[in-house]
């Protein structure tokens, strides 16, 4: 095995009395696309936000590229990160949410500038040029000027990719990218995460699009009730699962 | 009024001339399909429009032809310098006070929803002070800081060093007095506007903004405070209307703005009545001109939300073109 970009070591959530995730242990390779399957309710939301951070655990462990998300080690002892180092530490991590959350005052091209230039401190020129690759690159490039508003949800979710692509992330996180998309247009957004895939990216993708788990990932991850049930290659966990919880859920969404 | 040409057809009407046309006919010229009808009258319109005008008119004949209002003297100290001096320093007071306190109201909105517990604290005696005190007694309690203070010194507190000391009335006279009674009271108004505003915009961009590594100050100013503008300026415009207004409190500290110039005047000449009126006409004409900024400012930050608004004028001119089109 070579090295592991995302390992998450019995990681713990509660919200008050209400354990969500009760020890969740996985790792991730550079390159590798995971799927995290699952009933609504099973966590796999929740631990994905743990990752970047939006989410502060209450146990275990998460480490992106061999830091500690949330924590940094200094003289052999752990402190808790302030807000400055937490936003150091997302900068490497994108995020595509479910619904979009593009910034609604900026056009499209100015969404995907925003952090580059805010927050990397890119030269506004270099940073338009390349917001253009990527627009481009998302098949969106005649909308530039379009406020989200003014595009359609599909178009909104493959802006908010290219918008998380402009920080040159080493790790992308999809929290049920095609859910609040009408049927027709999901398509345009899988065939964008697909792209990506296929170009190396790392990618941990919380989906309930068993077809593109089974296309695309390398690691299938099923979840329910906080734990990780069942996890393997699409084949072993779509098509041969083995544990009854597994074969419930997938009877139900195939 | 229209001409009673209605394109929109009804149902039956148009599912009847398909039956009649038979499957595979022809579409008819829409022209056929179309119901003309008498559009609806509105005489009630009428009716009240003649009562109010009426109304009206009648006010007006009373004031005009009132022998104890003596026009001429209107017409004399509508542009009298006093009366203009007045109007600007009761614009100037107003201007001051808003930017200032809108500043101020940011910095306490801010404090006010963080969870830093004695900023959160701080915030919430402030408002609690200053809106819960009647402004003429602020204004009035500014005015006699002397009486409180005689001198203002800055320092180290409870020891003798001091960097400098002076009089309290040199440093506050009355026109600062007052500047600051309206931006400190305003301030706590000002706040809890702009905190309504902030809380509306959705959580889900403060999470993108996070994953993007967007600092919370960059997040504020560049993601939170923009959209929220969409919310807090209307009301913002309501204040400074309300501001413009109650620099007229400012006559108990003996500020020289609009309304102590008019009763200064009335004093002398005795014509309380057509000073209230040229006080009045002033208040009123400054208001609908701060209309004007407020509309161009709800345009700018409307952008992303609707299709864009016209710009005044052009808004005015369309109207005009449609009405001369009916």
């Amino acid at each position: 095995m070579t090295e592991t970009l995302v390992r998450a070591s019995n990681v713990r959530k509660s919200y008050g009395h209400v354990e969500v995730l009760k020890g969740v242990s996985l790792t991730v390779k550079p390159g590798e696309v995971m799927c995290l399957l699952g009933p609504s309710g099973s966590g796999k939301s929740t631990f994905l936000r743990c990752i970047n951070h939006l989410e502060r655990i209450n146990g275990g462990r998460i480490e992106v590229g061999g830091d500690l998300v949330g924590y940094a080690r200094r003289h052999g002892k752990i402190f808790e990160m302030n807000p400055r180092e937490v936003s150091r530490q997302r900068r490497g991590i994108g995020m595509v949410f479910q619904r979009f959350n593009l910034f609604p005052h900026m056009t499209a091209l100015e969404n995907i500038m925003a952090a580059p230039v805010g927050v990397k401190k890119v030269e506004r020129s270099a940073a338009k040029a390349r917001a253009y690759e990527l627009l481009e690159r998302v098949g969106l490039s005649h909308v530039a000027g379009h406020y989200p508003a003014q595009l359609s949800g599909g178009q909104q979710q493959r802006v908010a990719i290219a918008r998380a692509l402009a920080m040159d992330p080493e790790l992308l996180l999809f929290d049920e990218p095609t859910s609040a998309l009408d049927p027709e247009l999901v398509g345009d957004v899988l065939d964008v995460m697909r792209q990506l895939a296929a170009d190396g990216m790392t990618m941990i993708v919380v989906t309930h699009e068993i077809g593109f788990a089974r296309s695309v990932a390398d690691t299938v991850v099923f979840m329910d009730g906080g734990v990780v049930v069942e996890a393997g290659s699409p084949a072993e966990v779509l098509d041969n699962p083995q544990n009854p919880r597994t074969v419930a859920f997938l009877n139900s969404v195939m | 009024m229209s001409n009673g040409h209605v394109s929109s057809a009804v149902p039956t009407t148009k599912a009847a001339t398909a039956k009649a046309a038979g499957p595979g006919a022809a579409v008819a010229p829409e022209v056929e399909d179309d119901v003309v009808a008498i559009p609806l009258r509105h005489p009630w319109r009428w009716v009240v429009a003649g009562v109010l005008v009426l109304a009206l008119a009648g006010l007006f004949a009373s004031l005009w032809t009132n022998p104890n209002i003596e026009h001429s003297t209107i017409a004399t100290y509508l542009f009298n310098p006093k009366i203009i001096n007045g109007v600007g320093l009761s614009l100037l007071v107003t201007v001051i006070a808003m930017l200032v306190s809108t500043v101020l109201g940011v910095l306490l909105a801010v404090m006010r929803l963080s969870r830093n517990p004695v900023m959160n604290a701080f915030a919430w005696l402030y408002v609690w002070v200053f809106r819960g005190t009647p402004l003429l007694i602020q204004i009035v309690f500014w005015g006699y800081l002397g009486l409180l203070y005689s001198q203002i010194s800055l320092g180290v507190p409870f020891t003798d060093f001091t960097i400098f000391s002076v009089d309290t009335n040199t440093l506050v006279p009355a026109f600062v007095a007052g500047l600051l009674a309206l931006t400190l009271n305003q301030a706590a108004y000002s706040a809890e506007i702009i905190r309504s505003g902030m809380l509306s915009v959705d959580p889900g961009q403060h999470e993108a903004a996070a994953s993007l590594g967007m600092s919370p100050a960059y997040t504020l100013f560049k993601v939170v405070l923009p959209q929220a503008m969409r919310v807090i300026i209307p009301p913002m415009g309501n204040e400074t209307i309300s501001m413009l207004k109650q620099t007229s409190l400012l006559s108990v500290i003996a500020v020289l703005e609009l309304y102590t110039v008019a009763t200064q005047i009335s004093s002398q000449n005795l014509r309380q009545v057509e000073l209230l009126l040229v006080v009045s006409a002033w208040y009123l004409f400054l208001t609908s001109v701060l209309s004007v900024p407020q509309y161009y400012l709800e345009r700018h930050y409307g952008r992303g939300t609707a299709a864009q608004a016209p710009t005044l004028l052009s808004r005015i001119m369309q109207n005009r073109i449609q009405r001369s089109k009916r």
